[in-house]
């Protein structure tokens, strides 16, 4: 969140990846329209149901469609800020990824492009130290993913990412730079997977409980909570009324899509190819 | 008309396009000041500039993956990849990336860029220089797959692949570039439309059916068995993805016989694609097997003369296969 909110909606792009809800919802994706694609329901907007749920994609807010492969939104993050370089636009990318998909080649090609040709992108590395049940160590030899900017020559910064506002500021920073012309910087936000890795995974096999409990202490939500308190930014009759107005549209949300159609079998079958694409 | 080699056509498509459309850009791995390893973008960096013909790092998933995201921002890449034996890298792009992007974003994005690679031997490439790959390629839905033969489809068929909507794979007869010339005529815009077949030789006894360099030994062997006295149709199939299987059904209704002839490796090759179009819905026109000359099961095409020669279909090898097919 405190990424998203340092980019201009509208006018600049995500390139995110499956972790991502909180991003995507702030970009533009409407509670309704998540939940049609939880249930694999008909109009819903990133890939009419194709897809399985949070493989986000928006175009009217420019989120771009991503796949389950890991790194493969490196590239396509450079490329698009190679078209907005070509075409003197001001926009610029962000795109995310976890730590242990900058394993991939793909990662390091994408981050090169950008560091080369000076391209406007973030990116956004969300370090929750595993990757399933891998640990960093494993994946990397180096202490931080942001020291692997160093090899590739461009500006590397190591964030605490349970900091709302540490978050903001650095990446904000980043837009900055990039939209001055200045190129690609790799922020890596050090945060933590407080559940496991899907409803199939058990993580008591490679983490302890109280290292979950540890970082459970740190939640951002509850940390920015409270720091919104003891800045009276937040009182109790505004969380009262945020929470009854978040629960209203979390049930709108699941009473509209439940409600909804699953799509025809026929939409199965295009578009495959762009002469096959159906305009509402 | 003016003769033009397959090179000329190809870089005069290219040009065509680039001053046509500005949203038209080249990357690859040295397509800049040196003109690409096979002169393919000569002379457009100095026209165009490194802003629209950029040498890329030496690595061909990033020229790909590069590509598809400017393609998303709406310009139209013409990626080239060195030589097709090192497409594989960008397999993952290509495959899981172009090829679902329409379909997976319910036509949200779409993703019109062309990927150009010199492919198949002849030339010495041993096995890393010398791999045909369309098969891989047309497998996928969401691909388009063009194989030229003759400068004058190479240049209207590329023109027709940067206007397409779609991600087009481009292969290009490389023992061919300076080999084959064509006359192509002077007209303000050759386009020659993807999807379509062409009968390059009518004929009445047999249906051969080729594309790229194939055609053009196809068409060797055809002169050669017409002087004993066989009639051979050559159908040029110019556009893999999607093939024109009304032009291969119509051919053979008419001759009762086909061979089809392609240097990839024969097991899981296009032409077993063919082959089962025929099997299923030319069955009561034949009247002889669907047989096929190709590549034989051995990795890839070895190096030194006599093993590549042995490798490699020929219009001697050829000219036999139609001999013994038009005895049935």
């Amino acid at each position: 969140m405190g990424a998203v909110f340092a980019l201009q909606r509208q006018a600049d792009w995500l390139v995110p990846y499956y972790r991502d809800l909180a991003m995507v919802l702030a970009f533009g994706l409407t509670p309704r329209e998540f939940v049609l694609g939880l249930m694999g329901k008909r109009g819903e907007p990133s890939s009419g149901a194709r897809q399985m749920p949070s493989h986000w994609g928006l175009r009217r807010a420019n989120v771009v469609s991503h796949s389950s492969p890991v790194a493969t939104q490196t590239t396509h993050a450079s490329g698009i800020a190679l078209g907005i370089k070509l075409r003197g636009d001001q926009a610029v990318v962000l795109t995310s990824i976890g730590e242990g998909s900058t394993s991939q080649g793909e990662w390091y090609e994408g981050v090169n492009w950008a560091a080369t040709q000076k391209l406007p992108v973030i990116f956004l590395v969300e370090n929750n130290i595993y990757a399933i049940s891998v640990r960093q160590e494993q994946q990397m030899a180096v202490a931080h993913v942001a020291d692997k900017a160093e090899g590739l020559g461009l500006p590397g910064i190591s964030v605490d990412g349970m900091d709302v506002m540490a978050m903001h500021q650095a990446v904000s920073q980043s837009v900055e730079r990039a939209r001055a012309g200045a190129g690609p910087t790799l922020v890596e936000a050090r945060v933590y997977r407080l559940t496991p890795h899907s409803s199939d995974d058990d993580d008591r096999s490679y983490r302890s409980r109280q290292e979950v409990e540890s970082w459970r202490e740190r939640d951002p939500l509850l940390g920015f909570q409270r720091a919104l308190r003891q800045q009276k930014v937040l009182t109790s009759q505004i969380e009262d009324e945020l929470e009854a107005k978040v629960k209203a549209q979390v049930e709108d949300a699941v009473a509209f899509a439940e409600a909804a159609p699953y799509p025809d079998i026929s939409e199965a079958s295009y578009p495959v190819y762009a002469e096959d694409i159906r305009h509402a | 008309m003016p003769e033009m080699t397959l090179i000329e056509a190809i870089r005069q498509a290219m040009d065509e396009e680039l001053e046509r459309d500005e949203r038209v850009f080249i990357l690859g791995e040295d397509v800049g000041p040196r003109g690409g390893v096979f002169r393919a973008t000569q002379g457009l960096f100095e026209k165009y500039g490194a802003q629209r013909i950029i040498d890329s790092p030496l690595a061909e998933l990033g020229i790909v993956g590069v590509g598809i995201g400017a393609a998303l921002y709406g310009l139209r890449p013409i990626c080239e990849i060195q030589f097709a034996d090192f497409i594989h890298p960008a397999f993952n792009q290509i495959v899981n990336e172009a090829a679902k992007m329409c379909y997976r974003s319910g036509g949200e994005w779409t993703v019109p860029m062309v990927i150009r690679a010199p492919y198949g031997g002849g030339i010495g490439g041993g096995l890393y220089h010398s791999q045909s790959v369309e098969a891989f390629f047309a497998h996928v839905p969401g691909l388009k797959v063009v194989v030229p033969s003759t400068p004058h489809d190479a240049k209207g068929l590329l023109k027709s692949a940067v206007r397409d909507p779609n991600p087009v794979l481009f292969f290009e007869p490389k023992k061919g570039y300076r080999l084959i010339k064509g006359e192509i005529p002077e007209v303000e815009d050759l386009l020659v439309p993807l999807g379509q077949a062409r009968v390059s030789r009518p004929g009445s006894d047999l249906s051969v059916f080729a594309y790229g360099m194939m055609q053009h030994y196809c068409m060797a062997a055809a002169n050669l068995v017409a002087q004993e006295g066989l009639d051979v149709e050559v159908v040029d199939l110019r556009t893999l993805a999607p093939l024109d299987g009304a032009t291969v059904l119509e051919s053979v209704h008419k001759t009762g016989k086909a061979l089809i002839v392609y240097e990839d490796n024969a097991f899981g090759g296009y032409g077993a694609e063919v082959a089962a179009l025929l099997a299923d819905k030319a069955f009561t026109d034949l009247d002889g097997p669907v047989r096929r000359l190709a590549g034989p099961n051995v990795p890839a095409m070895p190096y030194s003369h006599p093993l590549q020669d042995w490798f490699m279909p020929d219009p001697e090898k050829i000219a036999d296969a139609m001999r013994q097919l038009a005895a049935y």
